[in-house]
C-alpha cells in the first residue's frame, strides 16, 4: 500500500493541517516508508487468533447514571480565544 | 425490499409511474440523568456549557466511562424492536471537524452496534400494516448546539448537549410513500416512549431523522439514494419526501442523472437543497476509540431487562381487541400513548369495554383535541367519566343527557353522581309523567296520529317531542313503548 501526492494533500486537509505545496513529495516519502514498516506485519500469520483490545484482562469500567459534574461554565469557556455569555464564539459557520 | 408493488402508493411522473423507496435513521435521544461517558446532566435549557463536563469539553487527558443506563436503555429498545442484542460491541470514532465538536471526534458504534437486526409493525391509516425492517441500533454521542443568530460573523457554541447519548435506529429501505415513513416514524416514538428509553419530544430535538429518498420504475434496482438530514417533525418529514421523490423525478424524466448527495429539508420555502460542506466529510476514518474497551455483558443481563419491560402497544392493542371486544382501530387510537391506554383501563375496569372506548375516544378525546389538551391535563378524570358510563348503565340517565353531565363535569368538575342529583337531571322512568307528556302531544297532533296508524315510522317524530316537552329526561325505552301502544303501532 502506498499514498499518492493528491492522497497526501486530503489526509492534511481532512485533519486540518496546512501543508505547503513543496512539503507535500517528503510527506509522500516518509508516509509511504510509515506504511511499508507497518505492512511487514502482514507477513504474521494470526488466522484464528482474536483480536487484542487489552494487554491485560481488563473489562470495560463503567459507572452508574448519577450526575456527579457540570456548573463550572467559566471553566469550561476559560481558554476559548472569544467567549460571550459563556458561549465559545467561532468564526460563522452556518449552512 | 422487493415486496410487491402498491400502483396506489405510486407517484405519477410526465412520463409514467415511479415507486419511491425511503430508508430512515432515527437520532433518539436516551433518557438518562447524565452523559454517555460523563457525569453532566443532560436537563435540558440549562445555562450555556453550564452541563459540561472536563470530558465533554474535550479537555485533553480526560477519559470516557460509560454509563450503564444508557447502555441498559440500548438493549430495551434493541428487545422493544424485537432485535437481536449483541453481547459483544465496540465504539469507533467516527472522525470530522465541526466548532459543536470538540473532541473532533464523534464516538459511535460502527461495525460492531450493540443492537443488531429487528423489525417494526407499522399500521397504516387504510387498516393496512407493513413490517418495517431494523438493521441496527448503535449508541453515539450527540454534539453541542451551534447559534447562528446571535452576531453577524460569529457563531455562538453551547456544548451542553455534547455527549448526551443517542440511539441511531436505521431501518431497511422498506418504506415506500410518505404515508408509510409518517407511520414509521410515529409509530417508533410510540415504542419508544413506552419503554421510556427516549422521550421523543421531537420539538426539543430530542428525536429526529435523516431520511434517505430514491425513486425507480417499479421493478428497477434502487435508484440513487438522496438523504435529508435532520428533519425534526413528523410532518416535516412526510413534506420532504415528497418534494425530494418530485425533484428526483424531474431530474430523470428530463433525461439527467442523481448524483448522491446530503440535502437539507426547507420547509419555509417547500424544497430541498445540496448540503454541499457535508460532501468530503464523509471520509469519517472510523477506527475503534483506544479508549474504550469493547463492551461485553452476558445473557442473563438481557433476560433481566426484558423481564423489566412494560406491556408494549402491539400487544396492548390485540389484549384490548381480545378482552374489551374492540376494533382493531379504535384499539390502536387507545394504545397510541401509553398514558391513554391507562385511563382507558381505567375506565373500562368492571365495566363495558366497548362502551367506555366510545367515551374515551368520542367525547373524550375529541374534546381534549379541541383544546389542545394532552390526555395527562384531562379535567375529566377516569373516576369521573366511569361515574358517568354507571349513571347511563343504571338507567339513571340518558345517553343524551349523558353528553351534557360531561360538559358540566369537564367545566365545573365534581362527583357526576351527585351533579345528577342537584340539578335533577334523572331520568323520568315513571310512566306516570311520561303518559302525561305522551297524551299532550297526541291530543294536539291528530293528524300526524291518524299518518303514523299508515306511516309507522312518524313514531320518531313523536319520541323526539315527547323527548323535548320531557327536557330529555325521559328514558326512552319506556316513551317507545308507551307511544307504539296509544298509536296503535307494532
Amino acid at each position: 500500500m502506498s499514498v499518492d501526492a493528491q492522497t497526501v494533500r486530503r489526509i492534511a486537509h481532512l485533519a486540518r493541517i496546512a501543508v505547503s505545496e513543496e512539503d507535500v513529495a517528503p510527506l509522500q516519502g516518509e508516509l509511504n516508508a510509515i506504511l511499508a514498516f507497518v505492512e511487514q506485519l502482514g507477513a504474521v500469520d494470526v488466522s484464528g487468533v482474536e483480536p487484542m483490545t487489552s494487554v491485560t484482562p481488563m473489562r470495560m469500567k463503567k459507572r452508574e447514571d448519577v450526575v456527579t459534574e457540570g456548573g463550572r461554565a467559566t471553566d469550561i469557556v476559560a481558554n476559548a480565544p472569544e467567549t460571550e455569555d459563556h458561549y465559545f464564539l467561532v468564526p460563522k459557520v452556518v449552512e | 425490499m422487493n415486496a410487491p408493488v402498491n400502483p396506489k402508493k405510486l407517484i405519477k411522473g410526465g412520463l409514467h409511474d415511479w415507486e419511491v423507496v425511503i430508508g430512515m435513521e432515527i437520532h433518539a435521544q436516551v433518557t438518562s440523568r447524565s452523559k454517555l461517558f460523563s457525569g453532566a446532566s443532560t436537563a435540558f435549557g440549562a445555562e450555556p456549557n453550564d452541563n459540561v463536563s472536563l470530558v465533554d469539553a474535550a479537555m485533553p487527558g480526560m477519559l470516557p466511562v460509560i454509563n450503564t443506563e444508557c447502555v441498559a436503555q440500548a438493549v430495551r429498545t434493541g428487545l422493544g424492536l424485537k432485535a437481536k442484542i449483541n453481547l459483544r460491541s465496540v465504539f469507533d470514532r467516527k472522525n470530522y471537524f465541526y466548532p459543536d465538536l470538540p473532541q473532533g471526534y464523534q464516538i459511535s458504534q460502527y461495525k460492531d452496534p450493540i443492537v443488531g437486526e429487528g423489525e417494526v409493525l407499522v399500521d397504516l391509516p387504510d387498516g393496512e400494516s407493513i413490517t418495517v425492517g431494523i438493521e441496527r441500533l448503535h449508541l453515539e454521542q450527540d454534539a453541542g448546539k451551534s447559534l447562528h443568530d446571535q452576531a453577524p460573523n460569529q457563531s455562538f457554541v453551547d456544548l451542553n448537549r455534547s455527549g448526551v447519548a443517542l440511539m441511531e435506529i436505521v431501518s431497511r429501505p422498506d418504506l415506500r410513500s410518505s404515508e408509510e415513513a409518517k407511520a414509521y416514524v410515529t409509530k417508533l416514538r410510540t415504542i419508544l416512549r413506552y419503554l421510556g428509553t427516549c422521550d421523543g419530544d421531537m420539538e426539543k430535538g430530542n428525536l429526529r431523522a435523516d431520511v434517505n429518498v430514491s425513486v425507480r420504475k417499479p421493478g428497477d434496482p434502487l435508484g440513487t439514494r438522496c438523504e435529508i438530514k435532520n428533519v425534526n417533525s413528523i410532518r416535516f418529514i412526510g413534506q420532504a419526501i415528497e418534494t425530494e421523490a418530485r425533484r428526483q423525478i424531474a431530474i430523470i424524466e428530463d433525461g439527467g442523472t442523481i448524483s448522491q448527495e446530503t440535502r437539507l429539508f426547507d420547509p419555509g420555502k417547500g424544497e430541498t437543497r445540496s448540503m454541499r460542506s457535508k460532501e468530503e466529510a464523509h471520509d469519517y476514518r472510523y477506527f475503534p476509540d483506544p479508549d474504550l474497551l469493547p463492551l461485553e455483558f452476558d445473557q442473563a443481563y438481557v433476560d433481566g431487562l426484558a423481564a423489566g419491560l412494560p406491556e408494549l402497544p402491539d400487544a396492548k392493542k390485540a389484549r384490548f381487541v381480545a378482552d374489551f371486544g374492540l376494533s382493531a382501530y379504535d384499539a390502536g387510537v387507545l394504545v397510541a400513548e401509553r398514558a391513554s391506554a391507562d385511563f382507558y383501563e381505567a375506565v373500562a375496569k368492571g365495566r363495558d369495554g366497548k362502551v367506555a372506548a366510545n367515551w374515551v375516544i368520542n367525547e373524550l378525546f375529541g374534546r381534549l383535541n379541541k383544546e389542545g389538551l394532552g390526555i395527562d391535563q384531562s379535567p375529566v378524570s377516569a373516576d369521573q367519566l366511569g361515574s358517568i358510563i354507571d349513571l347511563i348503565g343504571e338507567g339513571t340517565i340518558s345517553g343524551k343527557i349523558a353528553k351534557d353531565l360531561f360538559e358540566i363535569v369537564w367545566t365545573e368538575g365534581g362527583d357526576p353522581r351527585a351533579v345528577v342529583e342537584i340539578r335533577g337531571m334523572k331520568q323520568v322512568t315513571d310512566t306516570g309523567a311520561i303518559e302525561t307528556a305522551v297524551d299532550e302531544i297526541i291530543a294536539k297532533n291528530p293528524d300526524k296520529v291518524a299518518q303514523a296508524k299508515e306511516k309507522p315510522t312518524l313514531l320518531g317524530w313523536f319520541v323526539g317531542q315527547t323527548m323535548k316537552a320531557t327536557g330529555g329526561k325521559a328514558n326512552p325505552a319506556a316513551v317507545n313503548a308507551l307511544l307504539k301502544a296509544k298509536l296503535g303501532i307494532e
